[in-house]
């Protein structure tokens, strides 16, 4: 057997083609299923752990931290600071955006927690860790439960 | 556990809550494709499927004739020594008469699908296939079958390069 | 120096189609219950072990590391360990090396499955464990290996359908005992022969349904056993064995990998008379002549006579051997790994008495689970004594 030819495209040597063809549902969860709703009513949901004195977000039905159930479901602010950032030049499949685009980690005020999003309005120099944003949601008739109801996060004017 | 224990967890769901949009969910279909290599002794056999032969590895050690063909022996663990063509018949080791097909939809006409242990190869030296020119209520094991190939200039060098096994009528 | 390890707590969900819950909320809460009936938190926990199958179920993949929050694997050390449909036996096992090689004195085992994420039937995510080249261009469905095993089985041993289907009968009315039973039922051999057929010889009775559920466990050293509880139930033997993926090179009528598994299993237990000496077992039957062919693997009969066994009651839940009295996968469900909950969890309920109205008469002291998985070549076995 040989391993010593170098090749690093294996269409070129003896090959079947095939895909992994799949379609799947998730379910949002018990958590993720209040989260949502809360989304589609222009809300940002957390839940609340008393032990550990924190509000989660996305809310969960257990504290990771010390495992208690957590049963009380809070509003929480739309405002938030990015906490780190990237300028993203490429898409999913690796091709060249003509407009990058910038994605942060947006922690939300008063809570642990927040969530990765798409920063706009502003220019992609101008972004800033710390910089203060919030939640642009889309009109109510076009949410659909999705995380993609907000349509990105802006700077705070 | 049971007696103990006043609340077990978990709600069902029913379709009709997903499809009435009660509850949220997320859909997603993975598009990924992949070139599989088909390695020494898998391209040897799927370029010898085209001519309408088939083709087996032997062992020197453990004295098998391996087939489907490897460029190992996973028994002996060592390399596999010689090629050896083997013959195009062989007997059912066992079958199913299928009326599911591979997304377990519903099909009305069965596939008849088992193992072959081929003519020339060591003992239960299988692989899996169709059957066909036979009825369901006809197949059985140890039944001698022949493989029907489709013509040469049909034959792309793939396991379906046989169309299916079909009875040696002896 | 090995250490003994108790099994002192276990819990799982309701087995049913689709849960609402994700599969992160399904691990907490089979993690709860096993935590709340030993008395213990997350703090005392020293290492996790998750089991799950392949992610192409859930859709998710890496689901190891997606799980681990609700399996309390926040900030320990967690692994995670998958041997297909071996992984309910075989998880617990691997949590077992990390406490009898002293590593941890708790470790907690967490098995999960959410398989109705993949539509419109998991079986389209089975498709992609065939050999690409040889096998998947062929459209297989996997219930063809199973009808192919099983056709193979019954004609080494002249088995007839009814007396397998005996099998599915008794199962599924053991789990209308079962409070998280998915299909538990009163059926009758003509139900299951007059049931749709799937892939002959294999009727849509003799299967069992895919489901979603999370299953977890308790494992402590012999050094903290005490502080715990006075009831611990023992894991005294593993094994766990794996054949050719040549699966067409093999004569599939008896699993010789489920042999290999339990003479490690025994040898480590010190059973030389595994049918004299067992009381009550757990084999995996995701189909009714699985039962069958394992029992034989498990060397608790000869072989082509778990049928016999089978027709004469032996294996009813008041019988000489009790088999499946959980119920099993084809009466509670078939969370691929979180079958744990019917196989492994099951023999401690058993074996500590808490099993309700499935317990088995006459005190059982010895009990043995076991799991097949992969392309059929996998056998996991555990020995426990009370």
């Amino acid at each position: 057997m040989t391993f010593l030819e170098k090749t690093t495209d294996v269409r070129k040597l003896r090959h079947w083609d095939g895909d992994m063809e799949a379609q799947y549902l998730y379910t949002t969860g018990i958590a993720g299923d209040i989260f949502f709703k809360g989304i589609m009513n222009g809300k940002i949901m957390g839940s609340k752990c008393e032990k550990c004195n924190r509000i989660c977000v996305p809310p969960r039905i257990y504290c990771e931290v010390c495992f208690e159930r957590l049963n009380e479901y809070v509003e929480v602010s739309k405002k938030g600071k990015i906490h780190t950032y990237t300028i993203a030049k490429i898409d999913i499949e690796d091709k060249r955006l003509k407009e990058p685009l910038i994605w942060a980690m947006i922690k939300l005020d008063g809570v642990d927690g927040g969530m990765v999003h798409k920063v706009s309005e502003i220019a992609p120099k101008e972004v800033k860790i710390g910089l203060k944003v919030e939640a642009k949601f889309k009109n109510k008739k076009e949410r659909k439960g999705s995380i993609l109801d907000i349509e990105y996060f802006k700077p705070v004017k | 556990m049971t007696e103990n224990i006043k609340k077990f967890y978990g709600e069902e769901l029913s379709r009709k809550q997903i499809s009435d949009g009660k509850i949220t969910i997320v859909e997603h279909s993975p598009k990924v494709k992949y070139a599989w290599s088909c390695g020494e002794a898998m391209s040897r056999f799927l370029n010898e499927l085209k001519e309408g032969k088939l083709i087996g590895r032997k062992c020197n050690k453990c004295n098998r004739i391996l087939f489907p063909p490897r460029m190992f022996c996973e028994q002996c663990f060592k390399a596999t020594n010689e090629w050896v063509y083997i013959k195009d018949t062989g007997r059912i080791m066992t079958y199913s008469i299928s009326y599911v097909d591979t997304h377990a939809r519903r099909i009305k006409k069965p596939i008849l699908v088992g193992v072959i242990a081929m003519d020339g190869a060591s003992k239960n030296m299988g692989i899996m296939h169709y059957f066909d020119e036979v009825k369901s209520d006809k197949i059985k094991i140890d039944m001698r079958v022949k493989a029907v190939w489709k013509r040469k200039e049909e034959r792309e060098g793939a396991i379906t390069d046989i169309k299916y096994f079909k009875p040696l009528g002896e | 120096m090995v250490k003994d390890v108790a099994v002192i707590g276990a819990g799982m969900t309701i087995f049913r189609r689709r849960l609402k819950e994700t599969g992160k909320e399904m691990c907490f809460e089979a993690t709860k219950m096993a935590l709340d009936s030993a008395g213990m938190t997350l703090k005392d926990v020293d290492t996790v072990v998750m089991g799950s199958a392949p992610d192409a179920f859930d859709g998710i993949h890496m689901k190891g590391e997606n799980l681990l929050d609700g399996a309390g694997g926040y900030h320990k050390p967690y692994m995670r360990v998958f041997t297909g449909g071996g992984t309910g036996v075989f998880a617990p096992i691997a949590g077992w090396w990390h406490v009898a090689s002293g590593m941890s004195d708790v470790c907690l085992v967490v098995c999960e499955e959410k398989m109705s994420s993949c539509y419109p039937h998991p079986q389209s995510a089975f498709a992609h464990i065939w050999d690409p080249i040889i096998d998947r261009p062929l459209k297989p469905n996997l219930m063809w290996i199973f009808a192919m095993e099983m056709n193979r089985y019954m004609h080494a041993h002249n088995v007839s359908k009814e007396d397998i289907a005996l099998v599915a009968v008794k199962n599924k009315k053991n789990a209308l005992d079962h409070p998280c039973a998915q299909l538990g039922a009163n059926i009758t051999v003509d139900d299951v022969l007059n049931s749709e057929v799937i892939a002959w010889p294999v009727n849509l009775l003799d299967v069992s349904p895919p489901s979603d559920g999370a299953a977890a466990m308790l494992l402590v050293s012999e050094d903290v056993v005490s502080n715990h509880t006075d009831n611990p139930v023992w894991i005294e033997g593993v094994g766990w064995s794996i054949d050719s993926t040549m699966w067409t090179n093999r004569d599939l009528s008896f699993p010789q990998y489920v042999a290999k598994a339990a003479k490690m299993a025994y040898k480590m237990a010190r059973i030389d008379n595994p049918r004299r000496q067992i009381d009550v077992v757990e084999p995996y039957d995701p189909f009714d002549y699985k039962e069958l062919h394992h029992l034989e693997g498990l060397l608790l009969c000869d072989k082509g006579e778990a049928p016999v066994l089978t027709r004469e009651g032996v294996t009813q839940r008041d019988g000489d051997l009790p088999c499946c009295p959980s119920g099993g996968l084809l009466g509670v469900g078939n969370p691929i790994a979180a079958t744990m909950a019917v196989k492994t969890c099951e023999i401690y309920w058993q074996l500590s008495g808490q099993a309700g109205k499935r317990q088995v008469p006459g005190d059982p002291r010895t009990g043995v689970c076991q799991a097949w998985g992969d392309l059929m070549q996998y056998g996991s076995v555990m020995v426990m004594r009370s």
